[in-house]
Formats: structure tokens, C-alpha cells, sequence
């Protein structure tokens, strides 16, 4: 490469750091200063108006409950879904297709569809009477059936979000070479072992991103719970949403926000830190 | 090592196998196919009691009335255009920034690196609440171009990112080839490169499109009249029927399954390389 041409990956790169400074770092600053700021002073109003409003501890609570419950069991089950297809041949592109069509879902839509089913007059009260074990129509997304309506939520985040963890990590697993399944298999492993000892530790990569990206999202949590709840379940997101909309105050929207990244940064920060990538191991 | 198992074993534990994947399988399948009835079966499909989960009763008659409701087409339509330019800013600015982080080694390049990194480590979409008021200045506020703006910086990272892996599966020989017989960087480019690459970044692009198609927060954020389909389902979601809250479910569903359908081949090369 010569000298003169030193400019050139500069030039290419120069587009997208502007774009993302003018539109990722600048509002980025902007809303830490909106949510500590008061009249163009340092402030902790905001902060103090944002933890005392009424919905705070319940939407705090209800979007940790959420993500502690939906992104193991997303984890779990791209795992199942990882090892199932892993052991097919024919066929094999099309079951993937199928799970990952979830992927192109709103989360809007996948409350939408989750509705159809959860409603009154819907499917699982259809099967539910069918089977004699309710006698008349049931309401499970209302505020008197706050455990019901958070199973709700959580099946429809669990339906819709599991197919990029399962993406992430099926591409995991092709990249874990068959040598060191069958070295180990020859050694008198059996399948549990296996993948305790040589598929998880070979993965740990995938499932350190697949985990970073969910926790983000499942903290984002919001149009999937108000398509199934209405406002019946607060959540962060949507808190934030009401006082800017709602509320038109856009400095404890912007604490809602910020209290949002801390929280996502800190999962990535713990992630980061629990699960080790060790570059020498990986294959 | 199998071979000295009984048979039967070996064909009850094919038979597990199989019957997890189809029970997986109509896991996905079947809430889908119970949305397009609800969204098919109209006002009395939504009250008839109890259901049976049978095609009985549908016809395209209630979607048509849903898409003829006012404000539908055109939030369909705003969702498209946001997608459009999405698409169009997160691949125009992503590419080459992927083609340098893949062909050419620069003081910064970690930097870079992680600036694209730290976007993902972050709720980006709630970006969107300060960006109101300077939108509001700037007359980007209630437009597509905002919405699209804002998806940008949801998909731009990601197009770098995948750009990259893209470009380094095109052997650096070729283009040296180009440039031995007298091609310009540019037309070595145009002519070698790209022809190769223009697969994986149509697979990029449509993911950009999904993203945007897809995201509700940003969009109910930055508009009020020109909503996309997703804002626009999401402010009427209260005072609308149940069939029409289905049918704009499936309204949504639909394009981007198709997609994902069309990029099937590119889904895990692309997220291999993404989450490295």
C-alpha cells in the first residue's frame, strides 16, 4: 500500500462516523443532559419526579421479572433447536427456515397474533373449554390477572425473540469443527458430556452476543405488551413513551431513557465480563 | 459406536427427534396461521364461540374492508418509503466503510471497530426522544425521511459490520488482477468486486428493510400524521376492533416473511460474521 493512498479507507469510513455522531452520539448526549438538567442547570428533578411517579417500581419490577424470565428460556430453547437440527440431514434448510421466519416479526405483530389467542372468545379458551377445565369465556390480559397477563407477554416475547438467539447460535455450532465432537465421542463421552464440555465452552462466543442482543431488546420491551395488556402492564419503555406522548415532558422521558442504557450497559459490562472469550481456544 | 445399539432404540430416538422439530415447528407455524384466520374471519369469526381452528367462515372480504379503513394504505405505504431510505443510507454508508474495515489496515480502524460495537450495547431506538425536538427544528419531525434517519442508525452498524465479511470473502487476487491489467481502484471495483459481493449486500438490504419495517417505538415517536404502519397500528390499537387489530397483525407479518424467506441462504453466514 503506498503512502498517498493512506486517505483512502478514511474517505470510506468518514461517511458513517459523521451519520453516527450526528445521530447516534449527539442524542445521545442530549438525553443524558435532558434527564439531569433542569432549566440549563444540573439537576436531579427529573430523576426525583421519574422514581416517585406512581407506575416507577411496578414497570421496574415488571421489565426485570420479564427479561430474567424470557431470555434464559429463549437461550434454552435455540439450544434444543441448535442440537435438533444439528442431527438432520434432508430437510435441514427448511426447518431452519421455519424457525427463523419469527425474525421478520414485529414485536407489535407478535402481541397482535398472541392476542388472537389469549383473547376471550380465542383459542386457548376454545381448547380450555373443550377440555371441560373452564366452564365460561376466561379474561387473561386484564389488571385483575396481572400473573396471567405476564405469561401472556412473556410467551409471545419467548415466540417471537428466540429465532435470532437460535440464528446466532446455529452459526455457532457450524463453525465448532466435527473433530472435536467425534475425538470426544471416541474418548467415551456421551451426548450430555458432550455438550456440557465440548459444544457449550466452543459456543461461548455466539452466546455471549446472542445474550448481550437479547438483554438489550428484552430491556426495550413495549409494543408486545401494550398489543396484549393495553397500559395493565407498565413497562420502562412504555413509561417513557406515555410522558413524552402522553405527558409531552420529555425530561423525565429522557431519565426513563437513560435509566435504560445504564441498565443495558451494565448487562453487556456483567456478560463481558462472566462469560470469558478466550481467543487462543476458540476453533 | 451405534451400530452395536438394538434397532428399535436407534428408530424411537429418530422418532423424538422428529416429532421435537414438528412440534417446534407448529410452535412458529400455528400462531401464524391463527392470526390470518382472525384477520379472515371478520367480526363474527372474532365473537363465534368456542372456535375450532378451522378454515370455516374466511374470506379476504374483512381484509379488504380493513385495508379500505382510512389511514391504511398510506401508513403502508410511509412504512415502505422509511424502508426504502433505510435501506438506501444504511447500505450507501455502511459499504464502504465495511470495504475498508475488510481491505485496508489504518491507525483508528479499532476505534471504529468499537463505535459500531457500542451501538449494539445500547436501547437505540429510545434515541428518538431527544431527536424530537431538533427534528422538530430542522422539519424532519412527522416525515418519512425522519423515520428513516433514525432506522439508519439501527441498521447502519449492521450493514458495516456484515459488509466487512462480505467483502473479505472476495479474494484480494482477483481485484489485484484487475488493477495488474489496468483497471482503476474505482472500475476494479465496479467490475470484480462488486458482481461477486451483490448477493450478501442484497441480503444486507433486506435485512435493513426488516428492521425498519419492524421497528414501533422510534416511528410513534417521530410522527403524528405521516405514520408508518406500525405507529399508525400502534395509536389505534385501543379503539379499533379485534379483527382489524388481526388483520394489520398479518398486514405486518406478511412482507417480512417473504423476505426472510428470499435471504434464507445468507441468514446464518450473515450472523456468523455479525456476532464475531
Amino acid at each position: 500500500m503506498t503512502n498517498d493512498r493512506r486517505w483512502i479507507p478514511y474517505l470510506l469510513i468518514l461517511p458513517s462516523v459523521a451519520f453516527l455522531a450526528l445521530l447516534f452520539i449527539v442524542p445521545l448526549v442530549q438525553t443524558i443532559w435532558l434527564a439531569v438538567s433542569d432549566n440549563g442547570a444540573l439537576s436531579l428533578a427529573n430523576a426525583d419526579r421519574m422514581v416517585n411517579d406512581i407506575n416507577f417500581t411496578r414497570s421496574l419490577r415488571n421489565t426485570f421479572l420479564l427479561t430474567l424470565m424470557v431470555v434464559p428460556v429463549q437461550i434454552a430453547i435455540a439450544l434444543v433447536m441448535g442440537s435438533m437440527v444439528a442431527k438432520v440431514g434432508r430437510g435441514r434448510e427448511t426447518i431452519l427456515w421455519i424457525w427463523t421466519i419469527p425474525l421478520g416479526i414485529s414485536d407489535l405483530a407478535a402481541g397482535l397474533v398472541w392476542l388472537s389467542i389469549l383473547q376471550n372468545t380465542g383459542y386457548l379458551n376454545s381448547v380450555l373449554f373443550g377440555f371441560g377445565i373452564i366452564e365460561r369465556q376466561t379474561g387473561w390480559l386484564s389488571y385483575q390477572t396481572p400473573v396471567a397477563l405476564f405469561f401472556a407477554i412473556a410467551v409471545a416475547e419467548i415466540w417471537r425473540g428466540t429465532a435470532i438467539v437460535m440464528v446466532i447460535i446455529v452459526a455457532g455450532l457450524n463453525q465448532v469443527p466435527k473433530e472435536f465432537r467425534e475425538a470426544a465421542e471416541i474418548f467415551g463421552a456421551g451426548p450430555w458430556t458432550r455438550f456440557w464440555r465440548i459444544t457449550l465452552p466452543l459456543i461461548r462466543p455466539a452466546l455471549q452476543s446472542a445474550l448481550i442482543l437479547r438483554t438489550v431488546l428484552a430491556f426495550e420491551v413495549f409494543a408486545v405488551v401494550y398489543a396484549l395488556g393495553g397500559r395493565n402492564f407498565p413497562v420502562l419503555v412504555g413509561e417513557a413513551y406515555n410522558w413524552q406522548n402522553q405527558n409531552q415532558n420529555y425530561s423525565v422521558a429522557a431519565a426513563y431513557a437513560v435509566l435504560i442504557m445504564v441498565i443495558s450497559l451494565a448487562a453487556t459490562l456483567v456478560y463481558l465480563k462472566a462469560i470469558k472469550v478466550d481467543p487462543e481456544r476458540l476453533p | 459406536m451405534s451400530s452395536t445399539k438394538p434397532a428399535g432404540f436407534i428408530s424411537s430416538r429418530r422418532w423424538l427427534l422428529w416429532s421435537g422439530i414438528a412440534a417446534l415447528c407448529a410452535w412458529v407455524l400455528v400462531p401464524i396461521y391463527l392470526v390470518a384466520l382472525g384477520a379472515l374471519g371478520g367480526r363474527q369469526g372474532v365473537y363465534q364461540w368456542p372456535k375450532t381452528g378451522l378454515p370455516i367462515g374466511i374470506s379476504i372480504d374483512p381484509f379488504v374492508l380493513f385495508l379500505k379503513t382510512e389511514g391504511v394504505v398510506q401508513s403502508f405505504l410511509n412504512s415502505l418509503a422509511a424502508a426504502g431510505i433505510t435501506v438506501a443510507l444504511s447500505i450507501l454508508l455502511g459499504a464502504p466503510a465495511g470495504y475498508a474495515l475488510a481491505r485496508y489496515n489504518f491507525l483508528g480502524k479499532d476505534s471504529y471497530r468499537l463505535l459500531v460495537l457500542l451501538t449494539r450495547a445500547f436501547p437505540l431506538a429510545i434515541l428518538a426522544l431527544p431527536l424530537t425536538v431538533s427534528f422538530i427544528r430542522l422539519g424532519l419531525y412527522d416525515t418519512v425521511v425522519g423515520v428513516g434517519l433514525i432506522h439508519t442508525v439501527l441498521a447502519l452498524p449492521f450493514a458495516a459490520l456484515v459488509t466487512q465479511g462480505i467483502f473479505l470473502g472476495v479474494p484480494k487476487e482477483l481485484e489485484e488482477a484487475a488493477w495488474v491489467f489496468g483497471c482503476t481502484r474505482i472500475q476494479a471495483f465496479f467490475k470484480v468486486v462488486a458482481p461477486l459481493a451483490l448477493p450478501g449486500i442484497v441480503a444486507t438490504a433486506v435485512f435493513a428493510f426488516v428492521i425498519s419495517w419492524n421497528e414501533v417505538f422510534a416511528a410513534s415517536v417521530l410522527t403524528v400524521r405521516n405514520r408508518t404502519l406500525t405507529a399508525y397500528l400502534l395509536t389505534v390499537l385501543s379503539e379499533s376492533p379485534m379483527h382489524y387489530r388481526f388483520a394489520g397483525g398479518l398486514m405486518l407479518i406478511l412482507p417480512s416473511v417473504v423476505f426472510i424467506f428470499a435471504v434464507r441462504r445468507y441468514l446464518f453466514a450473515i450472523w456468523g460474521i455479525s456476532s464475531k
